[in-house]
C-alpha cells in the first residue's frame, strides 16, 4: 500500500511547478509597487523602451543564461561552480583577439592610433565570439571530463577550474585589464532595440535550450541520468557522455554570459568579470523550482528565478540601501523561497492546516 | 478465552486513502510470545495495518487495545514508548560506524566525561551474545552481510526501549537460505522472552517454517487468522489471491509444449569460455530461440554475474561470443539493446525504475535509447507504446503519467518488463524478476515468459526459488562458487538440483 499523501502533495507540487518562482517575483513586484514611486514608469526614447523594468531584465540577462546552463547539470545531479571563472576566460579571449597589440610593452603611434580607433578590430566579430564561445566550451567539457569520466564529486571537480580560470584569464591578457574600444563588440550589451539586445539573447537561448531538450531526447536522458544514473546505464544510456554533454553546454552558456558582461563595460576585467554570479546562477535554478539532487527540470523556471535575484537587487537599489546591505536581503529573499520548497516546512504547513480535523476523528 | 493473552487487538480498523480504501473493517489479534505471520498480495493492505500500529497512519474507524488499555496511537515515537518496534525491509543503519556504536548510539556509557569505548564494545558484545550472535563489534556495520546488518538493526531496535512487540518487515527478501535460518534463530529466542512477533513475507516457505499463526489480507480485507499447522499451503495461495491456481497447470502444459518448438540447430547466442577473474568462473553456454535456460545456485554463486556479462555491464577478461553467428566485439549495455539483449536487473529500485519519470517515460526509456538522441518518440507514440504495455500487462496505475515510485513493488516489475518487451528483443534476461512480488504477479510473470520463448525468443530465468526455476525453465545450469557446475534438461527431480547447488550430489 502506497501512502497517498506525499501523492497528492506531489501531484500539486508538479502540477505548479511555475507556482513558486512566479509568485516570489509577484510579491517583489508588490514591495515595489507600494514603496517605490514611478517603479513601473517606462519612459520611450528614441523609440526605446527605458525603466526599472527594463533594466532589470537587461542586467538579469547574465545570470538568466549562467542559469540556463545551470539547470541542465545540476538536472544531472552535479553542480557547475566554475561559470564565473569561465565568463572571465571568455571575456579574456574575446578582448585579446581584438586587441592583441596591448601585450607589446612598447607600442609605436600608428598601432596606439590604431588600437583606440572603434572601428579597428584584429580578427572579425564573427570569429571573436565563434573562438570565445569555444573555448568557454573546453572549459566546460573540461569539467565534464573530471565529473563524468573521472569521477570527482562535481563540487569538487568544478571547484579546480573556478580557482584556476580567473588566473587563466589573467594569463591570456599577460595580467592587463584591456579596453575595448571596437564599437560594434559593445554593442552586444550596449544596442536597443526596442528592449536591450541581451534580452534577445536570453530568449533565442531559451527556445534553443528548449528545443535541444525537449525535441530531443536528450532532456528526458538527463532527467534520467540526475535521478536514477544506474538505471539508466542499465537501460542503454551513456550517463557519462550526458553529464559531458550538460557540462560543456553550461560551459557555453558562461560564453555567452561573459561576452555579454564584458561588451557591457567594454573591458576585460579577469578580476571582476562573473564574480560571485555561479551562486547567483544556482540561487536562481533552485528558486525556480529544480532540485539540486537532480531529475526533473524546468529551464523557465531557472530563468524567473534568475529574474527573482535581478529584482530584489534593483528594488533595493531603487529604495537606497546601501551596496553591502543588499547581499544580506537577496540572503533573506532566497530563504525565504527556500524555505518554501523544503519538504520539512511543507509537511510542517500540511500538519498545520490539517490538524483539526484531524483531531475530530 | 485468549482474549486475556492479547497484547494487541485491533477491532474494526478502517482507513481510506484518495481513492482506495486500504483497510476495510480489519481485526488483528495478536497473543504475546507468538509469531504471527501477516500475509497477502502487493496492495493487500499489510504495510497500511502496520503503518496504523506504528502510528504513521491513523485509521478512521476501529479501535486499538494495547496491553490491556485501549490506545490512540499518536506518533512512531509513541509507538516505541509503549513498546512496538518495527525492523524495515531496508537496513537502517550507519553503515559506516561499527556495530558496537550502531547498537549503542545515544546511550553509550561515559567515562570521567567522555565515552568508554571499551565498555560500549562490551555492552554490545553481551547484548549479541544473548542471541547467539558472535561478531566482532568493532567492525563498521557496511563490512557485515545484509543479515546481520538486518540482525544488528532488530537488536538496537530492542535496545531503544522494552520492546514487547517486534514487527518484522520483509527481512528476509534479501537475504539467503544460511542467513535466514540465523535470522529466524534470533526470532526464536526473542519468542521465548515473550515477545511477540509480527512477520511479514512474500515467503510461503518461511511463513511455514516460523510462524505459529498466519493473518490473511486481501485488496484491505482480512481473510482470516489461522492455525499455521492446519492450514495447507494450497489453501493459504488460495485465500491470499482469491482464486485457485490452474495457472501453475496451465503453465505446466504450455512449458511442454513449448520445449518441442526449440530447434536445436538453431543457435542464437554462443558463448564460449566467458569469464571475469573474482566474478565468475570462464562458461560456456548455448541459447536456442524459444528456449528458458534457468540459472540455479546461492546468493553469491554467479548466477547475477553470467546476466551483467552478457548484457554488458561488465567486462569479459576471456572468452568469446557469437549472436547469430556474429561474433560479439563490444560489450556494453547499449551495444547489447541494439543487438537485441535485454535484461531486468536484480535490484530493481536501484538499476531498474527510474523512480522520479513516469510510467510512460520509464517505459520507452530503452527503446529511446537505442533510437538515439534526435529521433526522439512522438509524444502521442510514447502514449500508444506505454498504454500498450499497461494493459498487456495489466499493470495497475491510474495512467501512463503517474510517477514510477507511486507504484507497488509488482507494478514497478512490470514497469520494466514492459521497458524491455518495447525493444522487442531476441534474448531477454529476468534477475530475480520476482522478488518480493505477490503471488498472483510471480505466476503472470511466469507466464509471461513462456509466451514469449513461444513467440521464438529465448529467456534466462534467474531466481532463487527452485520451485520457480523448475516451472518456466526448459533447461537448468547450476552454479555454486562463481562456477558453472551442471547442466540440467528434461524431467528433473528439485532435490537433485538442491544437491548440486549444495555440493553434495556425490
Amino acid at each position: 500500500m502506497k501512502s497517498f499523501t506525499p501523492y497528492l502533495l506531489w501531484k500539486k507540487i508538479s502540477a505548479s511547478k511555475l507556482f513558486f518562482p512566479l509568485s516570489a517575483l509577484a510579491l517583489i513586484l508588490l514591495f515595489d509597487l507600494i514603496f517605490i514611486p514611478n517603479f513601473f514608469a517606462i519612459q520611450v526614447r528614441d523609440g526605446n523602451l527605458y525603466g526599472n523594468l527594463v533594466d532589470i531584465l537587461r542586467s538579469g540577462s547574465t545570470v538568466c543564461i549562467l542559469a540556463i546552463g545551470m539547470t541542465l547539470v545540476i538536472a544531472t545531479g552535479g553542480i557547475d561552480l566554475s561559470v564565473g571563472a569561465v565568463m572571465a576566460i571568455a571575456a579574456s579571449v574575446a578582448a585579446l583577439m581584438m586587441n592583441p597589440y596591448v601585450m607589446a610593452t612598447v607600442l609605436s603611434p600608428e598601432t596606439q592610433r590604431l588600437i583606440n580607433d572603434p572601428t579597428f578590430t584584429f580578427a572579425p566579430l564573427w570569429a571573436v565570439i565563434a573562438v570565445s564561445l569555444l573555448v568557454a566550451t573546453i572549459c566546460g567539457l573540461w569539467n565534464g571530463v573530471l565529473v563524468a569520466y573521472a569521477g570527482i564529486p562535481a563540487m569538487v571537480g568544478t571547484l579546480i577550474l573556478m580557482i584556476s580560470g580567473r588566473g587563466i584569464a589573467q594569463l591570456i591578457t599577460n595580467g592587463i585589464r584591456i579596453q575595448i574600444f571596437y564599437e560594434p563588440f559593445s554593442y552586444i550589451a550596449n544596442l536597443w532595440i526596442l528592449v536591450p539586445f541581451p534580452l534577445y539573447i536570453v530568449v533565442l537561448m531559451l527556445i534553443l535550450t528548449w528545443l535541444l531538450t525537449r525535441k530531443t531526447s536528450l532532456g528526458l536522458f538527463i532527467e534520467s541520468v540526475g535521478a536514477n544514473a544506474r538505471s539508466s546505464f542499465f537501460s542503454g544510456i551513456d550517463e557519462k557522455l550526458i553529464k559531458l554533454l550538460a557540462y560543456a553546454f553550461c560551459g557555453f552558456c558562461a560564453g555567452v554570459a561573459g561576452l555579454i558582461a564584458s561588451s557591457n563595460i567594454k573591458t576585460s576585467d579577469a578580476n571582476n568579470i562573473g564574480l560571485m554570479l555561479e551562486l547567483d546562477a544556482i540561487l536562481a535554478v533552485v528558486i525556480g523550482g529544480n532540485l539540486m539532487t537532480g531529475g526533473r527540470f524546468t529551464l523557465l523556471g531557472s530563468v524567473i528565478g534568475a529574474l527573482v535575484m535581478q529584482a530584489t537587487t534593483i528594488s533595493m537599489y531603487s529604495i537606497g540601501v546601501p551596496a553591502n546591505a543588499v547581499m544580506a536581503i537577496k540572503g533573506l529573499v532566497v530563504l525565504l523561497v527556500i524555505l518554501l520548497y523544503s519538504k520539512q516546512v511543507r509537511e510542517f504547513m500540511y500538519r498545520l492546516t490539517t490538524q483539526n480535523r484531524g483531531n475530530r476523528l | 478465552m485468549a482474549e486475556t493473552n492479547n497484547i494487541i487487538t485491533m477491532k474494526g480498523i478502517c482507513k481510506t486513502f484518495p481513492g482506495v480504501q486500504a483497510l476495510k473493517n480489519v481485526d488483528f489479534h495478536l497473543k504475546q510470545g507468538e509469531i504471527q505471520a501477516l500475509v497477502g498480495e502487493n496492495g493487500a493492505g499489510k504495510s497500511t495495518l502496520i503503518k496504523v500500529l506504528t502510528g504513521i497512519e491513523r485509521q478512521e474507524q476501529g479501535t486499538i487495545t494495547f496491553d490491556g488499555k485501549e490506545v490512540a496511537i499518536r506518533s512512531t515515537h509513541h509507538a516505541q514508548e509503549l513498546g512496538i518496534s518495527t525492523v524495515y525491509q531496508e537496513v537502517n543503519l550507519c553503515s559506516n560506524l561499527t556495530v558496537a556504536e550502531n547498537i549503542m548510539i545515544g546511550r553509550e556509557p561515559m567515562k570521567l566525561g567522555s565515552i568508554d569505548w571499551k565498555a560500549v564494545n562490551k555492552q554490545a558484545e553481551q547484548i549479541l551474545d544473548e542471541l547467539g550472535i558472535s561478531i566482532d563489534v568493532t567492525q563498521p556495520v557496511g563490512s557485515y552481510s545484509v543479515a546481520i546488518q538486518q540482525m544488528v538493526a532488530i537488536v538496537r531496535a530492542l535496545e531503544i526501549s522494552s520492546v514487547k512487540v517486534l514487527i518484522l518487515d520483509e527481512p528476509t527478501s534479501s537475504l539467503d537460505t544460511h542467513e535466514t535460518e540465523q535470522l529466524f534463530r534470533v526470532m526464536c529466542q526473542l519468542k521465548s522472552k515473550g515477545i511477540a512477533i509480527i512477520f511479514i513475507t512474500h515467503f510461503i516457505g518461511q511463513v511455514y517454517e516460523i510462524s505459529d499463526r498466519i493473518t490473511v489480507l486481501r485488496n484491505g480485507e482480512w481473510i482470516g487468522t489461522y492455525q499455521t499447522d492446519s492450514l495447507p499451503r494450497l489453501e493459504l495461495i488460495a485465500k491470499m489471491i482469491g482464486r485457485s491456481l490452474d495457472a501453475y497447470d496451465s503453465m505446466q502444459k504450455s512449458k511442454i509444449e513449448t520445449s518441442q518448438h526449440i530447434k536445436k540447430e538453431d543457435v542464437l547466442l554462443d558463448v564460449k569460455g566467458l569469464g571475469l577473474s573474482g566474478s565468475i568462473q570462464p562458461f560456456d553456454l548455448e541459447l536456442h530461440r524459444g528456449e528458458v535456460v534457468g540459472l540455479a545456485g546461492l546468493l553469491g554463486s554467479g548466477r547475477t554475474e553470467i546476466a551483467r556479462l552478457l548484457f554488458g555491464v561488465d567486462q569479459p577478461d576471456s572468452g568469446s561470443v557469437t549472436m547469430n553467428n556474429k561474433p560479439v566485439k563490444d560489450f556494453s549495455p547499449l551495444e547489447s539493446i541494439g543487438r537485441g539483449i535485454a535484461l531486468c536487473p536484480e535490484d530493481r529500485k536501484a538499476e531498474g525504475v527510474v523512480g522520479e519519470l513516469t510510467v510512460r517515460e520509464n517505459i520507452i526509456l530503452a527503446l529511446q535509447a537505442n533510437r538515439g538522441y534526435f529521433k526522439y518518440l512522438r509524444q502521442q507514440t510514447q502514449y500508444e507504446i506505454a498504454d500498450k504495455y499497461i494493459k498487456m500487462l495489466k499493470i495497475a496505475t491510474p495512467s501512463a503519467d503517474q510517477v514510477v515510485n507511486n507504484l507497488s513493488g509488482g507494478n514497478q516489475q512490470k514497469v520494466i518488463l514492459a521497458r524491455w518487451l518495447a525493444i522487442n528483443p531476441q534474448i531477454l534476461i529476468l534477475d530475480e524478476p520476482t522478488r518480493g512480488i505477490d503471488v498472483g504477479t510471480k505466476a503472470e510473470i511466469q507466464m509471461l515468459v513462456l509466451s514469449l520463448a513461444e513467440e521464438g525468443k529465448a529467456c534466462i530465468f534467474i531466481s532463487s526459488e527452485l520451485e520457480e526455476v523448475l516451472r518456466t525453465s526448459h533447461r537448468i545450469i547450476v552454479l555454486r562458487d562463481q562456477q558453472k557446475v551442471k547442466e540440467f534438461s528434461g524431467e528433473v527431480e528439485e532435490q537433485s538440483i538442491m544437491k548440486t547447488m549444495a555440493g553434495s550430489e556425490e
